[in-house]
């Protein structure tokens, strides 16, 4: 049987390859230098994130492609999808650094679990086959269990990994006996094998249906969409606050790349189907999500919340896809464009509001209470000012990307015939109004608890400056993420 | 022979004790890592029988790598739980509670 074996097209894999390699390298500098050298892994691991870009853009060809088997795809969305993840990862790292540092966490397993994670992510967004997301997926989540309980001392974290790493555990349970089920229904592990199994209606509807719950029950856990959200406030909440950045921005990419490759590239023929479940989904998750960030005095915790709402705003572009009988493929691009659109916005806003709190953060001191950002104004107009971008950015006020990525969903929905469901969208969102503007507030009309000066190294003000910048850039120009979005979707469907 | 929903009726049943242990379970968290452990093998069951009835190998190379990533995955979780129980001294579900709101 061995004279079979075909070599695999490398090329479509190499950022992925260049990563891993690079892994052994962070990992043995780490283990002969890092006595000595104490910051070389994490410029090693920036390093390895801007080698990752240069190939990912070098190798695009704008084509689709398959290799291992059809087990791997490289499109242009995948492309699309890496270059944002490197953004946020390296983001993170640039941000983390000095917390990192003053806690004693930049050590070099904080940077190869990192790595791994990276890894697992640009895996699960170039999946075309069961087998592959779920490795990447698998990947990507022991990673971040094992990064939340990275500060072994802490009580809080620890209790946050476990519980992460029990809800994760099953939710990578529920997830792999939807995709069993499918398995059995059409014969086949490949995702584009089985669109076609379906196109052919040979598959037994009952045993999909029952598999499609399961599917849709495990990415919704990943996204942390009501009722699978209950990870969400604790994992925030308890992990150093860097992991919880990294939680809060790169791995949103990689679920959307799931969902989308499991339900749109998959299951396209059951869209009627998901797009119920994910629609009950996406209004409790706004709901829910709006009003018990209300309650929270912990900024961590409020934002965990919000993200829970963020990601059913999200849900709402993926439900837009198939309205009517007939499937147009201009709805179908701007629906999942529009959600698209969204996550990388919210990925935007993500990093830069937990970017605040590291900046406010000193050795031994968490800024992670409302309380923190008292007085804000009197100690640094300009942070304040950044920080006011992102916060009415995250409640959708026009002219910052939040406000755009928000219209674009919702015209998406409005679209799709969900008049109503947009209607209650748009009124949590103004109740949601009200916990981003509580934060505005304490800024600007309230005295200082602690009126010392903030002190952060200079590239991180910097990138945190032009975070602010971008966020409120692109809602200048809302055009040019959207059509980037659309454009990728539409050459990758 | 032994009809294939036989393998998925065994299957669903262990699915549903695990997934009954994770959510009723109040003492030990290592009760919880065996559940956790049962659901994978369910699934495996339900690959293995699949497989076999399909006549398609690709489902039991499937088996193979859950095996593995089951393996790790108990790596991960009992490394928590030991963690865990240097800072709480205890590795009670009940314990898991300073976290809330």
């Amino acid at each position: 049987m061995l004279n079979n074996f075909v070599m695999p097209d490398l090329y479509p894999a190499a950022p992925e390859i260049f990563l891993l390699l690079m892994s052994f390298v962070v990992l043995f500098a780490d283990l002969f230098l890092g006595a000595t050298q104490r910051r070389l892994a994490g410029r090693l691991t920036l390093l390895t994130l801007i080698g990752c870009a240069f190939i990912t853009v070098y190798t695009d060809d704008g084509q689709s492609t398959l290799t291992f088997s059809n087990m791997f795809i490289d499109d242009l969305l995948a492309d699309f999808l890496k270059l944002t993840t490197y953004v946020a990862v390296a983001t993170m790292l640039v941000y983390g650094r000095q917390y990192l540092a003053d806690r004693q966490l930049d050590k070099g397993e904080f940077y190869l679990l990192v790595l791994y994670a990276t890894l697992g992510m640009m895996v699960m967004i170039s999946a075309a086959s069961l087998l592959t997301l779920y490795l990447g997926l698998e990947l990507m989540s022991l990673s971040l269990y094992a990064l939340v309980a990275i500060d072994r001392d802490s009580s809080r974290a620890t209790e946050a990994a476990m519980k992460y790493f029990v809800l994760g555990a099953l939710a990578s349970g529920l997830l792999l006996y939807g995709m069993s089920m499918i398995y059995g229904a059409t014969g086949n592990l490949e995702i584009g094998s089985i669109a076609q199994a379906l196109l052919q209606d040979k598959a037994d509807k009952t045993v999909l249906v029952f598999g499609l719950v399961f599917i849709v029950a495990g990415i919704a856990f990943k996204l942390g969409a009501v009722p699978f959200h209950m990870w969400i406030p604790d994992v925030y909440h308890g992990a150093p606050t860097v992991v919880t950045l990294f939680i809060g921005s790169a791995p949103k990419l990689a679920a959307y790349a799931m969902a989308l490759r499991l339900l749109v590239y998959g299951l396209f023929s059951l869209a009627k189907e998901w797009q119920t479940m994910l629609l009950i989904m996406a209004v409790l998750s706004i709901g829910l999500g709006n009003l018990a960030a209300i309650a929270q005095s912990n900024l961590k915790r409020m934002l965990a919340y919000s993200a829970i709402s963020h990601m059913g705003y999200m849900l709402l572009g993926l439900t837009a896809g198939v309205a009517g009988a007939e499937v147009d493929p201009f709805t179908v691009v701007n629906a999942y464009g529009s959600a698209l659109y969204y996550t990388v916005a919210y990925v935007l806003m993500s990093l830069g509001s937990f970017g605040m709190i590291l900046l406010l953060s000193r050795a031994g001191y968490e800024a992670e209470h409302l309380d923190d950002f008292k007085g804000l104004n009197q100690r640094s107009p300009w942070f304040a000012a950044i920080m006011l971008v992102f916060m009415l950015s995250m409640a959708g006020i026009p002219f910052f990307i939040g406000f755009f990525a928000k219209f674009a969903v919702l015209l998406a929905a409005v679209k799709a015939g969900h008049t109503v469901v947009a209607v209650v969208a748009v009124l949590f969102s103004l109740i949601g109004a009200f916990y981003y503007l509580r934060v505005v507030k304490l800024m600007y009309f309230d005295d200082p608890v602690d009126a010392s000066p903030i002190c952060a190294p200079v590239n991180m003000t910097f990138l945190l400056s032009l975070n602010g910048v971008a966020v409120a850039a692109f809602g200048l120009f809302p055009d040019a993420i959207m059509t980037m979005c659309t454009a990728v979707l539409l050459r990758s469907l | 022979m032994i009809p294939l929903s036989h393998y998925l009726i065994l299957a669903a049943i262990l699915f549903a004790i695990s997934v009954v242990g994770i959510f009723l379970n109040r003492k030990n968290l290592i009760v919880l890592l065996m559940a956790i452990e049962l659901m994978l093998m369910a699934v495996n069951l339900n690959f293995v029988a699949f497989s076999h009835y399909l006549n398609d190998l690709s489902g039991q190379i499937f088996v193979f790598f859950i095996l593995v990533v089951a393996a790790a995955e108990s790596a991960i979780g009992l490394a928590i739980l030991v963690v865990m129980f240097r800072n709480l001294s205890s590795i009670h579900v009940d314990d898991l509670d300073n976290l809330k709101g």
